[in-house]
C-alpha cells in the first residue's frame, strides 16, 4: 500500500519559500484571524471544542490535552498559568524547534488562545537553554503581537490581557519533565516534584493551578479553534486524532521532519517510501519510535494481540513495519509515540555501543534526586562504558537488566522509565548481542571514540 | 488552654490490621502504629516531605467502587470489598490516610523495592564503617541487615567526592557517605530559617555543600548531624571520641534558657561524651541548640569547684556545714539568700525550707538574653518558674541585686547564702560584698566563691537528678548522668544539712521529698518524682498568669501576652 500524502498544518508553512517568521508575513497568510474569532466566543466552548477534539499531548506522554485542562483547578481563587513546554530534549526531536524557528507567532496564536479558554493572565514559555536563536525570535514575535495588540494588558480590545514571558533554561534535559520545568521557572534546582500531591493542575508554578503543554500541542489547539473540534476528530483514528509530526533521524536515505495524520502511516510506509529506505547497502536493524527513552523495536520481531477497531476486537500480526504510527497501536506493542522522534539504526550499528550512548547521555541528565534513577542511570552507563572502552563480560547484560529493572517504576517522575526502558528493551531484543560482544569486539571496527 | 479540635479518624488497613488514623496521616506514622517498620531516609516527621529516598515503598490500594453507581464491588472469593491495588509502588511518607486506604509492606515486590534502593545507596557508598562515627546508628547499616546483599554486584570505579569538608565549626561533611537525602537542607531552611545547604552538580555526582561564601554556623547546626541518617555530617566534638554502643544514655533536660528542651546525655564509665535532642513534640520537637551541647563540659571543667573551703582553708562538709550555721546564729535576722533560677524545683524548696527557718529575705538573679525565637528564650534560666512555684520567690526576679544591695548598705544583711549565683556579676560591688559573710554553695569557681567564707561545692545538673519548670510551666525532670565529682555534694544533701544547722529536719532524698513537695506545695499536689512523664507535666500557672514574664514567642510557646519588659 503507498503511503498516504503529507498532511501539513501544523507545519504548513515551514521552509516554504519567502514565508518568514515575522508578524506582517504571519498576518498575509491569515494570521490571528483564528484568535479574533475564538475571542468572541464563550471560553468554555473553546475548552469544549478541545475536549471533543480528542487532541492527546504532543509532548511524549500523550495525555489528552482537554482532560489536563478539565483537571485545572478553578475554584481555588488563585491565578492560573500556562506554561508552553519548549524544551525540546528529548534525543531524536526536532519538530518545536521549527514552529518557533519559523512559524512563531503560530504559536503564540495558539498560546493567547489556550490562555483565554482557560483565563490564564501570564504564560511562560519555557524554552531551552541550546535555543538562544528560538529564544530571541520568540522574545522578538511577541514584541510584535504585543505592538499589534494580540498580546497585552487588552488583547483586541477584549478588555481582557494577558501576558507572555520566555524563560531560557540552562542546559538539562530534566526541565522538560513538567515540575521540574516548574521547579526551573520558579529559580530551583529542577527537581521533579511528588505527585500527589503536587498536580500542576492544582498545585503548579508558585503552588498555583498551572497547566503545562507542549508547543506543537498548543499549535493544535489553535486549529481545532479554527475547524471546531468536530472536524477535527476526524484527522488522524479514532482517539488518536489529528496530525503528529515525525522526526526522521538516523540510518534512511531521508531523514527529516513529515507531518501526517495520525495512525494513517505506518512505520514501514514512513521509512521505506517517505524517507526513501536505508542507505545503500544496508538492511534496517532496529528503530526506536518516540524519542530516545522509548523501547527500541527490532526489525523481524512480530507483534501479536488484539485490539479494537470501531467497536470489535480483532486480531492484529504486525512486523515493524506495519505498526501505525499512532499513540495507541506503538503503546500496544511495548513502546510508546512519544515525542515523535523516529530514530532508525542499520545493519552497521552495535547495540551495545549504542546503549551505551543512550546511558551515557541519561547518566549525564539524572537530576539526582530520588536513588533509583541516580544511581542506577550512572550504574548503567559505567557498566556499558565499561564494555565498549574496557572488559565485557558475558553476563554483564542480564546485570544492566537487573539494573533497569530496579529503576522504572520506582522514582519521582517519568525518568526512571526514561532511563531504564532503552536498556531492558535492548537487552530483551539483542540479548545475544551483548552476550557476545566481547568477541565481537576483538574483530570490530576501530573502537568508537570516548563516550562523554 | 483551649484543646486542639479532635481529628477526623479514618480506618485504613495496614498488612490486614485494621486501625484507626487521623486522616491525612501518612503510612510510614500510621504503620509505625501497628507496629508496622517501613525503612526510610529522606523523611523526617518534622521536616518537609521531599520523598527521595524510594526506600518506603509500599504497596497501596483503595475498595473498589463501581464507576456508575458508586456502589462497593465486592470479591465473592472473600465476601468482602475488592481492593484495587496500584500496580506501581508508592512511597509511604506521601501517602497520606483516607479511609479505606489498604498497604502491603511485606510483598516480594516492596521488598524487592527495598532491596534496589539499597544496593543503589551502597554502590557509590565508601562503606568505611571501622573508621565511621555513625557506626552503630547508621541507617544504611541498620536496613543493610534488612535488605541488603551481603556482596556486591558492582565491578565499576566509586564515585570521588570531597572528603573533611568543614561546613561550619561544629560540623563535618564527608560527601562519599551522604546519601543526599536533603534532610539538613532542609532543616537549614524550615526550622533554623539560615538557608546555607544544598547540592551542587547533578545526577550521582551530586554534592552538597554551603552556598559559595556561607557557613553553617548557625546555632542549630548540630541538629544536622543528628537527622544525618549516615556518617556524612559528623560533629567536630564528638568525632573519633567514642564508639556510640558504648555509651548509656540518660534523659536530661536543656538548662540554657527556660524553653526546658528535652535531651539525652550519652556517657560511658562517667563521663560524658556528647547531649543530643530528645523528642517532645511540646518542647522542642527533635531539636535543640547547639550552645546546649556544650553544658557538659562544666562538669570536668577547669574551675569546677571540688574542696569545701572555711575561710579560705581545705575544710570537711560538716565542719563547714557547722561554721555556717554559726554565721547564721551570728547574723540571727540578718541573713539573705540569694536563691537561683538555675536550681531543681526540690533545691527551690529546701532553699525556701533554709529561708523559713532563718527568717532570711529571698532573692533570685535574673538572667535575660536576646530570645532566639527557637529553642533559646529570652530567660537564660532554666528554672525561674519553679521558684515561683515553690514560693521560693513570690514576684519575677528584678535585672540586679539592688533591693539586696541597698539592706547591706543600710546594715540590715550580715550574712548571704548564695545557691550558685556569682553576686557581683548579679549586681553586688566589692565594698557590699565585704560587709556581710557569704556562704556559697556551687559547682563553679568565680569571684563570689572567692570571697566566701564557706564553701560548699555541689553537682553540675549532670550529676543529680530533679525537675525543672520550663515556660509553659511544664514540669520535666532529668535524671543523673554520671556520678558527682569527687569533693562535691548533691545540692539537696547540702540545704538539709544547713536546714538541719539550724535545728529543722527535712529529707534530702528525692522521693521522700517528693511526699512533702506534693502536701506543701499547692500546684504539685498529683504529682511524684517516679511517676511524671518524660515529657513532662503541665502544672496550673493561673496564679502566675498576670506576671510579665520576659520570653517572647519559640517553638510550641506563645508568650500570653507581649510583656512590656521587652519593649522596655
Amino acid at each position: 500500500m503507498p503511503a498516504p500524502a503529507q498532511r501539513r498544518i501544523i507545519f504548513q508553512h515551514i521552509d516554504e519559500p519567502g514565508y518568514s517568521n515575522d508578524l506582517a508575513c504571519y498576518v498575509k497568510h491569515g494570521g490571528y484571524e483564528v484568535m479574533k474569532r475564538a475571542y468572541a466566543r464563550p471560553p468554555a466552548e473553546l475548552v469544549e471544542e478541545v475536549k471533543k477534539s480528542g487532541l492527546r499531548g504532543r509532548g511524549g506522554a500523550g495525555f489528552p490535552c482537554g482532560v489536563k485542562w478539565s483537571l485545572l483547578d478553578r475554584k481555588s481563587g488563585k491565578p492560573i498559568y500556562l506554561v508552553v513546554n519548549a524544551d525540546e530534549s528529548e534525543p531524536g526531536t526536532f519538530k518545536d524547534r521549527y514552529i518557533m524557528h519559523q512559524d512563531p507567532h503560530q504559536l503564540i496564536e495558539g498560546i493567547m488562545i489556550t490562555c483565554f479558554a482557560n483565563n490564564v493572565k501570564q504564560a511562560y514559555i519555557y524554552i531551552r537553554g541550546e535555543f538562544p536563536h528560538g529564544a530571541r525570535i520568540l522574545e522578538k514575535a511577541i514584541a510584535e503581537a504585543r505592538a499589534a495588540n494580540f498580546v497585552g494588558p487588552n488583547v483586541l480590545g477584549s478588555g481582557y490581557g494577558c501576558e507572555i514571558y520566555v524563560h531560557r533554561g540552562a542546559g538539562a534535559y530534566i526541565c522538560g519533565e513538567e515540575t521540574g520545568l516548574i521547579e526551573s521557572l520558579e529559580g530551583k534546582r529542577p527537581y521533579p516534584r511528588i505527585k500527589p500531591p503536587y498536580f500542576p493542575a492544582v498545585l503548579g508554578l508558585y503552588q498555583c493551578p498551572t497547566i503545562v503543554n507542549n508547543v506543537e500541542t498548543l499549535c493544535h489547539v489553535k486549529y481545532i479553534a479554527e475547524v471546531g473540534g468536530e472536524a477535527f476528530a476526524r484527522i488522524g483514528t479514532p482517539n488518536n486524532t489529528g496530525t503528529r509530526i515525525l522526526c526522521v533521524s538516523g540510518h534512511v536515505q531521508k531523514p527529516g521532519y513529515y507531518e501526517f495524520e495520525v495512525g494513517k502511516i505506518t512505520m514501514g510506509q514512513l521509512l521505506n517510501e517517505v524517507c526513501g529506505g536505508p542507505l545503500p547497502g544496508r538492511t534496517f536493524k532496529a528503530v526506536i519510535p518516540g524519542g530516545s527513552s522509548a523501547k527500541i523495536l527490532k526489525f523481524g520481531e512480530r507483534f501479536k494481540g488484539k485490539r479494537k477497531v470501531g467497536t470489535e476486537m480483532v486480531d492484529y500480526d504486525w512486523a515493524v513495519e506495519d505498526v501505525p504510527m499512532d499513540f495507541d497501536s506503538l503503546g500496544m506493542i511495548g513502546t510508546m509515540g512519544g515525542s515523535g522522534g523516529v530514530i532508525v539504526m542499520d545493519d552497521t550499528v552495535n547495540m551495545v555501543e549504542a546503549l551505551a550512548n543512550i546511558n551515557a547521555f541519561y547518566a549525564h541528565e539524572s537530576c539526582g534526586q530520588c536513588t533509583p534513577c541516580r544511581e542506577g542511570s550512572l550504574w548503567m552507563k559505567k557498566i556499558s562504558s565499561r564494555m565498549v572502552h574496557g572488559d565485557a563480560r558475558p553476563e554483564d547484560g542480564q546485570l544492566l537488566k537487573s539494573v533497569a529493572d530496579q529503576i522504572a517504576g520506582r522514582t519521582i517522575c517519568a525518568f526512571g522509565e526514561a532511563c531504564a526502558w532503552p536498556t531492558q528493551s535492548y537487552v530483551a531484543k539483542f540479548g545475544d548481542e551483548f552476550k557476545g560482544y566481547a568477541d565481537a569486539k576483538k574483530t570490530a571496527q576501530p573502537a568508537a571514540t570516548t563516550l562523554v | 488552654m483551649i484543646a486542639p479540635a479532635k481529628p477526623e479518624l479514618v480506618t485504613v488497613n495496614i498488612d490486614g490490621k485494621e486501625i484507626a488514623v487521623p486522616k491525612g496521616m501518612n503510612v510510614i506514622e500510621a504503620a509505625r502504629q501497628v507496629g508496622v517498620d517501613v525503612p526510610h531516609y529522606c523523611y523526617h516527621p518534622k521536616l518537609t516531605i521531599v520523598g527521595n529516598c524510594r526506600m518506603c515503598l509500599i504497596e497501596m490500594g483503595m475498595p473498589a467502587v463501581d464507576p456508575a453507581t458508586k456502589a462497593p464491588v465486592m470479591d465473592p472469593a472473600t465476601g468482602k470489598q475488592k481492593i484495587n491495588w496500584i500496580p506501581r509502588p508508592q512511597i509511604g511518607c506521601a501517602t497520606n490516610a483516607s479511609a479505606g486506604l489498604h498497604i502491603r509492606t511485606q510483598t516480594p515486590q516492596v521488598k524487592d523495592c527495598r532491596e534496589g534502593v539499597m544496593e543503589f545507596l551502597l554502590i557509590n557508598h565508601p562503606l568505611d564503617c571501622p573508621i565511621c562515627d555513625q557506626a552503630g546508628e547508621c541507617k544504611l547499616q541498620e536496613q543493610s541487615t534488612g535488605y541488603g546483599r551481603g556482596y556486591s554486584r558492582f565491578i565499576e570505579q566509586k564515585n570521588v567526592k570531597p572528603k573533611r569538608t568543614l561546613l561550619g565549626p561544629r560540623v563535618m561533611l564527608d560527601d562519599e557517605r551522604c546519601i543526599l537525602c536533603s534532610r539538613c537542607i532542609r532543616f537549614a531552611k524550615e526550622i533554623a530559617k539560615d538557608d546555607v545547604l544544598g547540592f551542587i552538580d547533578r545526577g550521582s555526582y551530586s554534592t552538597l555543600t554551603c552556598y559559595p561564601g556561607k557557613k553553617l554556623e548557625n546555632n542549630y547546626s548540630l541538629n544536622t548531624v543528628d537527622i544525618c541518617p549516615v556518617g556524612a555530617l559528623t560533629s567536630t566534638d564528638f568525632r573519633f571520641k567514642m564508639r556510640v554502643w558504648f555509651l548509656k544514655q540518660t534523659n536530661s533536660i536543656d538548662p540554657e534558657s527556660s524553653v526546658g528542651a528535652n535531651t539525652v546525655a550519652w556517657s560511658r564509665e562517667g563521663v560524658i561524651y556528647r547531649l543530643t535532642p530528645r523528642r517532645n513534640d511540646e518542647v522542642n520537637d527533635t531539636w535543640m541548640a547547639d550552645s546546649g551541647r556544650v553544658l557538659y563540659k562544666a562538669v570536668t571543667a577547669a574551675d569546677r569547684l571540688t574542696a569545701v573551703k572555711v575561710n579560705g582553708a581545705d575544710s570537711a562538709l560538716d565542719i563547714a556545714v557547722h561554721a555556717a550555721g554559726e554565721l547564721f546564729k551570728s547574723a540571727a535576722g540578718a541573713v539573705a539568700i540569694v536563691g537561683s533560677g538555675r536550681s531543681s524545683v526540690e533545691e527551690q524548696f529546701l532553699t525556701k525550707k533554709l529561708a523559713t527557718a532563718l527568717s532570711a529575705s529571698t532573692h533570685l538573679v535574673s538572667r535575660v538574653g536576646p530570645g532566639d525565637k527557637i529553642l533559646v528564650s529570652a530567660d537564660r534560666n532554666p528554672n525561674v518558674r519553679g521558684a515561683l512555684v515553690t514560693g521560693l520567690i513570690p514576684a519575677l526576679p528584678a535585672a540586679q541585686l539592688t533591693a539586696l544591695g541597698a539592706a547591706i548598705d543600710a546594715g540590715k544583711v550580715k550574712t548571704i547564702i548564695s545557691v550558685g549565683e556569682d553576686l557581683f556579676a548579679a549586681g553586688l560591688n566589692a565594698t557590699q560584698l565585704a560587709k556581710v559573710a557569704v556562704v556559697y554553695l556551687g559547682t563553679q569557681a568565680n569571684a563570689t566563691s572567692e570571697a566566701a567564707k564557706v564553701v560548699l561545692p555541689t553537682l553540675t545538673v549532670f550529676e543529680k537528678s530533679g525537675t525543672f519548670v520550663n515556660q509553659q510551666f511544664r514540669l520535666q525532670k532529668f535524671l543523673k548522668v554520671v556520678p558527682g565529682a569527687s569533693g562535691a555534694t548533691d545540692d539537696l544533701v547540702v540545704l538539709a544539712k544547713l536546714v538541719a544547722a539550724t535545728g529543722g529536719t527535712v529529707p534530702s532524698d528525692l522521693n521522700p521529698l517528693w511526699k512533702v513537695l506534693a502536701a506543701e506545695v499547692p500546684a504539685l499536689g498529683p504529682v511524684t518524682f517516679a511517676n511524671l512523664p518524660e515529657t513532662g507535666l503541665l502544672l496550673d500557672a493561673t496564679p502566675w498568669a498576670a506576671l510579665p514574664f520576659v520570653e517572647g514567642e519559640t517553638l510550641h510557646f506563645k508568650p500570653a501576652a507581649q510583656p512590656a519588659a521587652v519593649t522596655a
